[in-house]
């Protein structure tokens, strides 16, 4: 039949991998071509994109992808994350930038408690334990654990996400301390039992786990480093949920090796994945998952039709939800 | 005797750095230094140290003197005589018949923990004999424990680790790693006691619905302070819950609890998970549930028998998490358990009123 529905380009992963449930939801407002079948002649198809649907940073947005596409009207992203975007450019061929705050903060909230109690009540271990058929030791020492009711969470990144968090950590009678580029209202404050920490230092010296939730910027790439590594307890947890560079890797791995802190969980790195012969790979005191904050099928729905709402509203002249504007 | 127990305590780097921080190493240097002297204190039978038993020297030995179970088999009739105290961790030592008979002296069982299926209470007061456990200090690191086990279920991080670790991963992102939506999901206590209050806080801080059935209901302002609501009907709660965990002690009326008809009244999509003991669940209608995929999954904490023969059905599935009863497994909780169970045995030898006697019902 005649489809007068825009056309949109997508990855891979949303039409066919993990998220192929969800392709409807897109489908309801855009005709769907795969970036796969774009690259098979994109002077052919590239004129009639007029949205770039972008999921786990793909399709690309670099200059020689976006010259094939001069309809293009929109990059709507999957997620709130847009480090991976240039905006600035992205905008100066008239394009607009929108991503999805808001519906994430939950399940990355979870997410965080997630790897912060399997971290440090070794969770992992525990079953990988249980379950070797070789085990001989169910018990051994190793397992022995660290307090999480009553220890003080230090937050890096007091946003939507990690007021989450802190609400999370209340739960279990946490201490709860932040830091935060603007401090947070008194309300706002006193509703999670958050203490203010103007110097980030006096957080990373107090925390029994520090929680990363900072978005991924020049004022924040490296933010952890030697440095900071070393004013942490070393009973300490580092905890990521931000962006792998937020962290020095190098830094974080020799910290890690001379036991300067006790342990990291962290559901980002750089790169993602990490080479498999990556010195954190075969650390004991690491947790590792692979960016998947967000990945439950309820949530990732409310990303796809947050997206697909912010792409529609470009398209009809609309008011946007969430447009990203440079700073 | 003292260094090799603290050798074989104090064995993994992890923990002797978490002692070092907290000054243990150092006081238990100084009780190596210090001579043999003349000594008027209790005696006490414990498990073997080194085995799971966090034994804080400093503290035990300020009331008693210490005597291992191993070296009491050693010669039971020339050491039985003196012990007064039992100190009981991990089911260890044993408390059957044979070895009671053995302790004459004998004053109090004191346990290490709350749960005490593992006793027979009428048979140990019928030989005058106390029995105390460690209910209330328990609580916050078994409750943090099963949310730990709730979290790592639903977000799939335990597989998540071992794909992101596993040097032959080529696929980083399966189909498999999708988990479940804990925020705003439903909850269902089933045992709402000191235990099951602190999970449900914490269930709470998650925006989740509680719910909870109990042989008695709570109060008002105690279901209010977490949210709770009371199904009177368990059938009720296991229709709903996304999570259904179990907070329950073991005893006769909570044997099987959770069997074949009440796994199929679970959703299709709901998680169990278990903090209590192994045999408050049907373990094999457990296994026929999770391979027909009745319910989602399972987090257990507690099997029966602990741990599970090595070819136990259990072990293969891949929607099952199972951590080797460490609900308690951190220093510091460990630290406070001794401390009651030490105060708890004192109390009993000193004729004083007993923080935590276990009266038969």
């Amino acid at each position: 039949m005649e489809d007068d529905k825009p056309w949109a380009l997508v990855s891979g992963a949303v039409e066919h991998g993990v998220y192929e449930d969800l392709t409807p939801i897109i489908k309801q407002h855009f005709q769907i071509l795969c970036y796969k079948d774009f690259l098979q002649n994109p002077q052919l198809h590239g004129p009639k994109i007029q949205a770039v649907f972008v999921w786990d940073k793909s399709p690309p947005t670099d200059p020689s992808t976006l010259r094939s596409l001069p309809s293009l009207k929109v990059v709507a992203n999957g997620g709130v994350g847009i480090d991976h975007l240039d905006v600035p450019y992205i905008n100066s061929l008239g394009v607009k930038v929108t991503n999805t705050p808001g519906v994430v903060s939950d399940a990355t909230a979870d997410m965080a408690m997630g790897l912060l109690l399997a971290s440090a009540r070794k969770i992992v271990q525990g079953h990988q334990i249980s379950v070797d058929p070789n085990t001989t030791n169910h018990k051994p020492q190793s397992l022995m654990g660290v307090e999480v009711t009553g220890s003080t969470m230090g937050i890096i990144g007091m946003g939507h996400i990690g007021c989450r968090i802190a609400q999370r950590g209340k739960g279990f009678d946490m201490k709860i301390l932040y830091h935060n580029r603007n401090r947070r209202s008194v309300e706002e404050e006193q509703a999670v039992g958050a203490t203010y920490c103007e110097k980030m230092d006096d957080l990373l010296k107090e925390s029994d786990f520090v929680v990363l939730a900072v978005n991924l910027s020049p004022e924040t790439t490296g933010l952890i480093s030697t440095r900071e590594l070393n004013l942490m307890k070393p009973t300490a947890t580092l905890v990521n949920i931000s962006r792998g560079r937020v962290v020095d890797q190098d830094a974080l791995v020799k910290a890690l090796q001379s036991e300067t802190i006790l342990a990291a969980a962290l559901d980002v790195t750089y790169p993602e994945p990490l080479p498999r012969d990556h010195p954190l790979l075969g650390l004991p005191n690491v947790l590792i998952t692979p960016h998947v904050g967000t990945d439950t099928l309820s949530t990732s729905r409310k990303i796809v039709q947050r997206m697909v709402e912010n792409a529609v509203a470009v398209l009809k002249g609309q008011s946007i939800p969430n447009e990203v504007k440079p700073k």
